[in-house]
Formats: structure tokens, C-alpha cells, sequence
């Protein structure tokens, strides 16, 4: 079982990393950029399936994502 | 004094704090390597700075899963002291035992300088051996020390006088809100800072500002033990 775990800034949290890139796009001439926000990602591949969602949340909730600033989002391809 | 350090793959801070914990306490520390379950007999936990795990994912992210945490979280909730400083101050953060996380400086910039910190509580066996209102010299030296939690938190720490750390006189290095430089849990026994007091705990090293921090502890364990 193969998984993509996106892991975002939530809404309200300073992103200084995305301001910066913001900034640089800018400075390449990209005009009407309105915001950027830097996240990551994670594939992850579980060699047993079962209970695959619910293990993927419990790594989000206890590793992949700090939730007092991070939302997560989990892909399952 | 008997005091515990935490060592992790890339702690680089651990000699200095040895140096001020003997300094202050008598005593050098028992060192702890992350892989181990079990501590000693202590009366203080120290989480020192450096780079744990490269800080690969987050600062701190991964040390705070590490197998020797869950023994630090039983000691810290059966009251023992837990000193984090900087990298530490970040795992106790990751780790839950005290609030909110750091985040990456605002300047995006590497900072290391020294800079002016307010004692703003100084009734914590962390800090007795200063005033409330003391403005002292410390060097800070981190990339993520910018201290964000929501309003709600950050209003409950002033409320609860669980700020005990501010950058001073505009000295804020990293963009932390409300200027926040340490802060100590609701029992009053985890306290965690970004700057780095143990590098003034002698002449040798420019001052000595650090210093009363270490001996408000080792004093508290003298006047227990007496």
C-alpha cells in the first residue's frame, strides 16, 4: 500500500520560508503571485495494508505533523 | 545536587551545561543516552541545545520520540525538574510537555549574539536567585526559536505567570511573540528557554549572568536536603 501525506501550515501561522519564496518569484519577474505557503510531503509505503488509514493518521498525529501549527492530509494511491 | 543529561545524536551543547551544573551543584551530571529506558536517581533533567537528529522533520521532532522520553515524562509528572535549553527547550515542545512549538527565526537567519532577557517570574526553583524585573546578559545561538501558540495559550502562559523568560529592550532575536524567551509548565517543574545561560556561568566566559539560574536549583536541593 502506497501513501502521500501532504503536511501544510494551517491558516493564521506565520510562514517566513514562503514569504522568502514569495519574494525570490518576484524577483524572477512572476508577476501576480499572491502568497506562497511552503508544506511537505511524505510517500510512505506500508508492507501490510491492513488498518492502513488509520496507522497513517496515528504517524501524522504523533510524528509527520506538529498540530498546533500543521494540518495533514493523507493520499492513498 | 544529582542531576541527569539526555544526550542524542547531534546534542553539542552537553559540556558547558556539565560545566555549569558542577559549577552551581558540586555535582557532574550523570549522562543519558537517548537509547536508554531508564534515568538515575535525580533531582534535575537537563535536555541540553545542540542539533539533535540533525534536526531532520522539525527541531526537536525526532528526539522527542526517543525510547528515553517516556521515563523523562514520568519523572517530570512525578515532579522532578526538567531544564530544556534551546534544542531541549524544542523537544520538551515536541514532546508535550510544555506548550506551543518553535518555529523558524523570521529573519530566516541563523542568530548568534547575546541579547537582553527580562526575568519576568522569580519564584520557580529555576530562577529564585534573580529579581522579577532583572534585565541579564545571555547568548542565544538557533535558527528556530521563534515561539508561536495560539492566543488562547498565549494568554493563559501570561495569565499564569508561565512566562518566565522576555527579550529585553528590543533584543528579540527571532520574531518568538510576545517576546517570549522561556517558559515553565503549569506545575512549575519543566521549564524550557532558547537562550543559553550555561555559556555565562563564568569569568572565563564573559560573565556570569547564567549563573544564578543553576544555583536557584542547586540552593532549592541544599535547603530540601538540610
Amino acid at each position: 500500500m502506497k501513501a502521500r501525506i501532504f503536511v501544510t501550515l494551517k491558516d493564521g501561522v506565520l510562514d517566513p520560508q514562503g514569504q522568502a519564496i514569495e519574494g525570490a518569484l518576484a524577483a524572477l519577474g512572476f508577476d501576480g503571485v499572491g502568497a506562497v505557503r511552503q508544506g511537505k510531503v511524505f510517500d510512505i509505503e506500508l508492507a501490510d495494508p491492513a488498518d492502513g488509514e488509520a496507522r497513517l493518521k496515528a504517524m501524522c498525529e504523533k510524528l509527520l505533523a506538529n498540530t498546533v501549527i500543521e494540518d495533514y492530509e493523507i493520499e492513498v494511491g | 545536587m544529582k542531576s541527569a543529561l539526555i544526550l542524542f545524536p547531534g546534542t553539542n551543547r552537553e559540556r558547558d551545561m556539565a560545566a555549569a551544573l558542577k559549577r552551581a551543584g558540586g555535582r557532574d551530571p550523570a549522562i543519558v543516552w537517548h537509547g536508554e529506558t531508564s534515568l538515575p536517581d535525580a533531582d534535575l533533567i537537563v535536555l541540553p541545545g545542540g542539533f539533535s537528529f540533525g534536526d531532520y522533520l522539525r527541531s526537536g521532532a525526532i528526539a522527542a520520540r526517543s525510547p528515553i522520553m517516556p521515563e523523562v515524562i514520568k519523572r517530570a509528572q512525578a515532579g522532578a525538574l526538567v531544564l530544556g535549553v534551546c534544542n531541549g527547550f524544542q523537544a520538551l515542545c515536541e514532546v508535550g510537555l510544555l506548550p506551543g512549538v518553535l518555529m523558524r527565526n523570521t529573519s530566516l537567519k541563523f542568530v548568534c549574539r547575546e541579547v537582553k532577557l527580562e526575568i519576568v517570574n522569580a519564584q520557580t526553583p529555576f530562577t529564585r536567585a534573580y529579581r522579577a524585573g532583572q534585565v541579564i546578559r545571555c547568548p542565544v545561538a538557533h535558527h528556530d526559536g521563534n515561539y508561536f501558540a495560539d492566543a488562547a495559550t498565549l494568554d493563559r502562559l501570561g495569565g499564569e505567570d508561565c512566562v518566565v523568560f522576555r527579550y529585553a529592550e528590543g533584543t528579540n532575536p527571532n520574531g518568538s511573540q510576545r517576546d517570549i524567551a522561556g517558559i515553565i509548565n503549569a506545575g512549575g517543574n519543566v521549564l524550557g528557554l532558547m537562550p543559553h545561560p550555561e555559556n555565562l556561568t563564568e569569568a572565563a566566559q564573559g560573565g556570569t549572568d547564567g549563573l544564578p539560574l543553576f544555583q536557584s536549583i542547586a540552593s532549592g536541593f541544599m535547603e530540601r536536603a538540610a
